[in-house]
């Protein structure tokens, strides 16, 4: 299978006195349809090793492949362009915009794709039903559930379809029943050929990813359950 | 990413935030309010002053400059005929000016205070052509105009002491007594018949002594040829020596200083455009806190791809329209305050379009200004740096 992501040696030092080295010679590739934890302590760089992977951050060094290009030369403008048609993201806090209802949530996420707004909001209301919120489109988020907040968020992040998810710690804010809802559409975007990459301290959505990606002081420690080449 | 997905995300972000959205609009509403009431009023004034003038500024005047003593100088005996077959010239008009004449209330008044009031000759026409009118009694006519009757202007009728014609009214005028008929109203447009008493030709020739020369000539003239009626009044009034003759045109020199507008005009405006910019920082104040606020938002719109231009443009698009809602609401207030200064005090109301575009023009510049600062700072926060919100 094809790698869609893949970093080499990669490295990310913050400047500082002294310099916070948060990343430390990281391999990682992902290939279509992988579905993956990336687990460790508080401080072992997981959500840095995110940042890099979508990035959303340049590496220090090393090199970032989404796809075949590689990303770490890119402008900004070219970068951005690799986030909004190729990477989807979904956070803990959700960052769903509070003025705007669910399908306007959903479709901000194709707003720079350069996908017209009649397009933007059918695709919207597509990717709401397969989360299961079909019946809730015009409701803002203060009228959602956590649970709900979060299955639209993830509903933006796939809309246009993208070759790899991010996830950072999408079940922190929620209880452990919509917590479960929320692993199973993660995990199920794989059965598409997405790859997902999920951030996590918790140990249910750890286990319902193939693939663990353990991380110790910026370095990856263990890798398990990863798809032969 | 297009322009029509710009304005509505703002509009929609401002929606979420509407008391803020109208403080902070206020600012400069209430300076561009000032600007256009001020302009407004002004105008309308104007406007109202052209009125009255009889709208367009198609009176012209003809005289022969003064003497050596300062009084007017005599026309030559043709010169209103002569003026009246020039095709566009509707109407003409002569006073004639009396020397040495005075006018005092009655015999008994020592002939030393003459009050500055002066004695023209007049025609019966002369009402109409300047667009004058009678206070109270009656203009001198075809009869009246043989007869020692006097019409007094508005200031001399007061410094006589004359404020309502009695059949017994009489003033003391060059050594006889003159019965007053009527008292005018002011006339704008011709102030030295305010401070006059008027007779008629045939009693000022025949009592007087005036000779039956006019002094001066009063016209009006078809508006689009006021310049060419100008080019060839010297030659018509007097051929022997055109550049004797002075001519003026009253209508245009009133305009000119109603236009001119008054110092305060300049102050007023000035405060207004100070209103308008402590608004327009009270934008980039409210735009600044907004960008520390939507931090997480800008983090995710980067995350969904957003360039910096796209974040950047986000928040001047913002700010520009908050601007312009303060401008659009400013143009407005200060319309209406327009209107109910002219409608108390009688005039037209007139708001210049100028006022209304340099209103907008101005706030939109400030929205712009404002923005800028808060804009370049969203767009160059880092998308992971944003994302780590709280």
């Amino acid at each position: 299978m094809t790698a869609l992501l893949k970093i080499r040696e990669a490295g990310k030092t913050y400047p500082g006195a002294p310099p916070v080295r948060a990343l430390a010679e990281v391999n990682l590739t992902v290939r279509a349809g992988e579905r993956v934890a990336v687990i460790g302590p508080s401080g072992s760089g997981k959500t840095t090793l995110l940042h890099v992977a979508g990035t959303l951050e340049r590496p220090t060094s090393g090199s970032v492949k989404i796809g075949d290009e590689e990303v770490s030369g890119l402008s900004d403008v070219a970068l951005s362009r690799v986030r909004a048609r190729r990477l989807g993201f979904v956070f803990q806090q959700f960052h769903l915009l509070d003025h705007l209802d669910a399908a306007q949530n959903v479709a901000l996420g194709l707003l720079y794709r350069g996908v017209g707004a009649g397009d933007r909001r059918a695709a919207a209301i597509g990717a709401l039903d397969r989360v299961g919120l079909g019946h809730r489109l015009g409701h803002r988020p203060a009228q959602l559930s956590g649970g709900e907040r979060q299955r639209v968020a993830i509903a933006r992040a796939v809309a246009g379809r993208p070759d790899v998810v991010f996830a950072d710690e999408p079940t922190g804010n929620l209880d452990s029943a919509a917590g479960a809802e929320i692993i199973a559409l993660l995990a199920g975007l794989a059965d598409d050929g997405t790859a997902v990459v999920v951030v996590t301290h918790d140990r249910a959505v750890a286990a319902a990813m193939g693939r663990h990606v353990v991380m110790r002081d910026g370095r990856v420690v263990a890798d398990g359950g990863q798809v032969p080449a | 990413m297009r322009a029509a997905d710009l304005l509505f995300g703002g509009l929609l972000a401002l929606r979420a935030r509407k008391l803020r959205a109208a403080l902070s609009a206020l600012g400069i509403a209430i300076g561009i309010a000032a600007g256009v009431a001020v302009l407004g009023i002004a105008a309308s004034s104007k406007a109202n002053l052209l009125s009255e003038l009889g709208a367009e500024a198609n009176l012209l005047t003809v005289s022969a400059g003064q003497n050596d003593d300062g009084s007017p100088a005599a026309l030559l005996l043709t010169a209103e005929s002569m003026i009246g077959r020039i095709p566009p010239v509707e109407s003409v008009t002569a006073t004639g000016y009396v020397s040495g004449a005075t006018v005092l209330r009655t015999a008994l008044v020592p002939a030393i205070d003459t009050g500055g009031i002066s004695v023209l000759a007049a025609e019966p026409s002369l009402l109409g052509t300047l667009g004058g009118n009678v206070a109270d009694g009656t203009f001198l006519n075809a009869a009246t105009q043989r007869y020692p009757a006097v019409v007094l202007g508005a200031v001399a009728a007061q410094t006589l002491g004359i404020d309502s014609v009695r059949p017994w009214t009489q003033v003391y005028l060059d050594g006889r007594y003159f019965t007053v008929i009527g008292i005018l109203r002011p006339v704008p447009l011709a102030p030295e018949i305010d401070e006059a008493a008027l007779v008629g030709f045939p009693v000022a020739d025949e009592l007087l002594g005036l000779g039956g020369h006019p002094t001066e000539l009063y016209l009006r003239v078809l508006p689009d040829q006021v310049r060419a009626v100008s080019n060839v009044l010297g030659f018509t009034a007097d051929p022997p020596c055109p550049e004797c003759v002075r001519l003026s045109t009253p209508s245009s020199i009133l305009a000119a200083r109603a236009a001119a507008g008054s110092a305060l005009t300049g102050l007023f405006l000035a405060l207004g455009g100070i209103a308008a910019g402590v608004g327009g920082v009270g934008i980039a104040n409210v735009m600044v806190i907004s960008v520390l606020e939507r931090r997480g938002e800008i983090g995710l719109r980067r995350a969904l791809g957003a360039t910096r231009r796209h974040v950047g443009s986000q928040f001047l698009v913002e700010s520009v329209l908050l601007s312009a809602f303060g401008g659009a609401s400013g143009v407005l207030l200060g319309a209406g305050a327009t209107v109910g200064y002219a409608v108390a005090s009688g005039q037209p109301a007139v708001v210049p379009a100028v006022a209304v575009l340099a209103g907008l023009g101005v706030a939109v510049g400030a929205g712009t200004l404002a923005g800028v600062y808060p804009a370049v700072k969203a767009a160059r926060l880092a998308p992971a740096e944003a994302l780590r919100v709280p």
